[in-house]
């Protein structure tokens, strides 16, 4: 049997899982599908989507919390929110031009791959504010986690564990998340024509003073000049609080690092716009052949990460203060940087990449043994056939 | 009272021997002699007790490692153990098990400004991360009350909040990077000085599994920059359903204090009467407000929330208008736990977390519990984010009490989870509510957790009995 099924009941997620279990089918696991051209492919016949089993199921602002089916989509949700003065904490990217899809990304596949914008710098990542959770392990049986209360240490967080495991060790059905109330004003000091190095260091100062930045990012010229910002570098200062404190702390930030460069303040309407090019990485001018990396390393290293990438023929820009590296470059870039990654005591994610390369190179970085020994445990105690999503993380796992 | 598992016999009849073995390893921090063991025999829940079969203070990652190895090879149960604070538990020994006392690895490595982290090892208080970095302006956010004690390795074990989790969050969302020892004795370093991991979340898994997993040995943590200034206010209302509306009314005018502290009547009292810190007594509830700026920042938020609590008919409204100030306010609610130990002998405080909107029933509830138990509660709420805490008095010396205030601690707990909420929101599981556990979770949901922990511990030596309701282990999970 092949093909694609969609249950729109929860109960439908359980019995296919279970089917799959008793027949030892692998199952290639997703929403809408918008990021199936993220990291490994998955070897399965059949597919199941949560993109059926959708709706918000409880929103109470007063309490910060929101739950919904996994596939709902994203936009739905922060429509809802949007219209009680909230938003998703985590400010999460859509990848659709990056990724080439149409398909709007549900809650479900924004969850299973923990993807967080420039937000998280400073409020934390997607994972952070997944308060509970339904979701089908790999013999069928649906397991909660958490709730729907912002504060639970009761057993082990397995919210957490399965936030960015892309579905390899149970599909998620439903998602609590916690909202909080959305700034109604938005600033950006953006001091121009910094290099790297210079920028990520006015970042830090920014991030180390007590204006509460809540993005901080360096776009090279090309990078800016998609960013609605043209005329040289910009290191982006972002602040989101009530109008007069919008003002106030912009001025001193504009005040306080004035000398690594001049700056200006970007109104309200550019600074959304400039964030959200930065966010879902449009403005890092992938060409179509090119493969598409986000490095984690300490802030300080991100400058290195960049020159090491553009010594490999690739291009990309600074987010989280200089600790996100995003990098376009051909195939062949994947050793050194990724090399260079490690060296700084971080992390890589290959994004996108042409066909072959996906299936046959690594697209996170390979465990130490202990740890890769426990991974396939853990695996093993969710998916005990491995039938969920099998080598889309690891080969083989 | 709550069953602890069967002592191993043959662990027992090795003792000598397991013993010195451990001497090989740490030999001058390993402690066998009855009277040295006692101070280790009881955490922050001190109604349990039990005397471990030998306390061993390593000083380096190397020695944890060693020691887990040969507990390992020895079949011995580990019980780790920081400062020993924990109010459910955590730390309780066993008859039979080592009592890995973690306060000897209490350095801190490395503070990067720049890249905001600081790398600690397990050992170091809560509060001297703050210290080592707030001369530049820094701190380290969970604030646990037990913050002067209370060791990192702890927090990280117990995934430990405080008083401004609304805005800053708790211990795992504060976390960059682990080094842990699994019960095998690997070494793996987790996560770094950056953010977000590639493959599985060990770090958000690890951060509150209470020593089921493995040891945490160092801890790179979050550093953050405070905010200009920081300012209290005080509200007093007639009724708990009032209170809680204005709090839903301040969220909803979309502030997100730094604290929101509720306490009721019994709490008022208890703390005004312990440290005159000035609370309205014919309040029936009372809110402790805090926002974050610079003083015209201040200003304009609590004018805010005055104004809110203005159309919630307070009794008084008393907003700080200096630090001195904002430190009286404070002052009652930071000594809660010493202003009801002074009016009653002993007392449990319980650690429950339910949806904001039915405070008022909960309240309401536990009031007709306290009537029926012959036993008085005050409650102390961190009303943004819906954390309960009952503290129930009761008197040791007499059995029938203590047996009544353990039961009633139940009670409330369930009646946390029958709302919508949880049993801990802070304080963890440990033994005191590992077995109201099928309270929150189905068999086959405990069982999902119990293959992850035999996933780390296979035979299940890391500090065995606590977190899950005792039974024969689930069938270890392993790779295929």
């Amino acid at each position: 049997m092949t093909g694609e099924l969609a249950p729109e009941e929860e109960s439908g997620i359980t019995e296919a899982v279970r089917d799959a279990h008793r027949a030892a089918e692998p199952l290639l696991v997703l929403g809408n599908g918008s990021k199936a051209s993220m990291l490994r492919p998955v070897q399965a016949a059949r597919s199941l989507s949560t993109r059926a089993h959708r709706g918000i199921t409880l929103y109470s602002p007063k309490e910060l919390v929101l739950s919904a089916r996994a596939g709902t989509p994203l936009a739905e949700i922060e429509a809802a929110v949007a219209a009680e003065g909230q938003h998703v904490i985590a400010e999460p990217p859509d990848f659709s031009a990056l990724l080439g899809s149409h398909a709007p990304q549900t809650l479900g596949g924004v969850v299973a791959a923990n993807l967080s914008g420039p937000r998280r710098v400073t409020w934390g990542a997607m994972r952070d504010h997944v308060l509970g959770m339904r979701a089908v392990n790999g013999t069928g049986e649906v397991i909660r986690s958490g709730g729907r209360v912002l504060k639970n240490v009761t057993g082990l967080d397995l919210c957490k564990l399965l936030t960015g495991s892309h579905g390899t060790l149970a599909v998620i059905a439903e998602i609590t998340l916690k909202v909080l109330p959305a700034p109604p004003a938005v600033g950006t000091l953006v001091l121009r024509g910094l290099d790297a190095r210079a920028g990520v260091a006015a970042l830090s100062a920014a991030l180390g003073s007590p204006y509460g930045v809540s993005a901080a990012a360096w776009l090279p010229a090309p990078a800016a000049a998609l960013a609605g910002l043209p005329g040289g570098s910009a290191a982006l200062i972002r602040v989101e609080e009530f109008a007069p404190s919008v003002a106030y702390r912009t001025g001193r930030l504009h005040g306080e690092l004035a000398a690594f460069a001049p700056g200006d303040v970007l109104d309200d309407a550019t600074s959304r716009a400039a964030w959200r090019a930065v966010r879902d990485a449009t403005v890092l001018s992938a060409e179509a052949e090119d493969a598409v990396w986000r490095v984690s390393v300490r802030p300080s290293a991100g400058p290195d990460i960049l020159a090491v990438a553009a010594g490999a023929g690739g291009r990309g820009f600074l987010d989280w203060g200089g600790g996100l590296v995003w990098i376009a470059a051909p195939a062949q870039a994947q050793q050194a940087i990724a090399r260079a990654a490690i060296a700084a005591g971080g992390t890589w994610m290959l994004l996108r990449a042409p066909e072959p390369m996906r299936a046959s190179s690594e697209v996170v970085p390979p465990e130490p043994p202990a740890l890769a020994r426990l991974t396939r445990r853990v695996k093993a105690a969710f998916d005990p056939r491995g039938i969920l999503n099998p080598g889309r993380i690891y080969a083989g796992v | 009272m709550i069953a602890q598992p069967e002592p191993k016999p043959d662990v027992l009849a090795r003792r000598e021997e397991i013993i010195a073995g451990l001497r090989t390893i740490v030999p001058g921090g390993t402690i066998a002699e009855p009277l040295r063991l006692k101070p280790y025999e009881t955490d922050g829940l001190t109604a349990y007790r039990q005397v471990p079969l030998a306390v061993v203070l390593p000083e380096t990652t190397e020695q944890v490692a060693a020691i887990l190895a040969f507990c390992h090879a020895n079949g011995v149960r580990v019980v780790p153990r920081g400062a020993g604070t924990s109010l459910s538990g955590g730390a309780l020994p066993l008859v039979d098990a080592v009592l890995l006392g973690m306060m000897r690895l209490g350095r801190i490595l490395e503070v990067n400004f720049a890249d905001r982290y600081a790398v600690v090892q397990a050992g170091v208080t809560n509060l001297s991360i703050t210290q080592a970095v707030q001369g530049s302006g820094f701190f380290y956010a969970p604030d646990p009350s037990s913050q002067l004690a209370c060791m990192i390795g702890g927090n990280v074990a117990m995934n430990s909040g405080g008083a401004h989790c609304l805005k800053y969050g708790v211990t795992a969302n504060n976390l960059l990077g682990l080094k842990i020892v699994t019960i095998d004795g690997e070494v793996i370093d987790i996560g770094g000085a950056h953010l977000d991991a590639a493959g599985y979340d060990w770090l958000g898994l690890l951060t509150g599994s209470e020593g089921q997993l493995a040891v945490v040995t160092e801890v790179t943590v979050r550093i953050l920059r405070g905010p200009e200034g920081a300012r209290a206010m005080l509200a007093a209302f007639r009724a708990n359903e009032v209170a809680g509306a204005c709090v839903d009314a301040i969220i909803g005018s979309g502030i997100i204090p730094v604290a929101l502290e509720f306490m009721d009547r019994p709490a008022i009292h208890a703390c005004e009467a312990f440290a005159h810190a000035g609370y309205p007594l014919d309040a029936e509830a009372m809110l402790i407000i805090e926002v974050e700026g610079s003083p015209a920042e201040q200003d304009d938020l609590l004018g805010r929330i005055r104004a809110i609590c203005e159309r919630h008919d307070p009794i008084s409204l008393k907003v700080s208008g200096s630090v001195e100030e904002s430190m009286a306010i404070w002052k009652g609610r930071k000594g809660a736990f010493g202003a009801v130990g002074r009016i009653s002998p002993d007392y449990l405080c319980m650690d429950g977390t339910i949806p904001t909107s039915r405070l008022p029933e909960v309240l309401g509830r536990i009031g007709a519990m306290s009537e029926n138990y012959g036993l008085k509660v005050a409650n102390i709420f961190h009303a943004g984010d819906g954390n309960l805490h009952p503290l129930i008095m009761f008197d040791a010396n007499d059995p029938d009490s203590f047996h009544r205030a353990e039961n009633f601690g139940a009670d409330i707990l369930r009646l946390c989870v029958e709302v919508g909420g949880c049993l801990t929101g802070e304080h963890g599981v440990g033994v005191e509510k590992r077995d109201l556990m099928p309270a929150q979770f189905a068999p086959h949901e405990l069982d999902q957790q119990r293959r992850i922990k035999s996933a780390f511990d296979p035979d299940w030596l890391l500090n065995p009995s606590k977190v899950f309701p005792l039974r024969p282990p689930a069938e270890p999970a392993r790779a295929a």
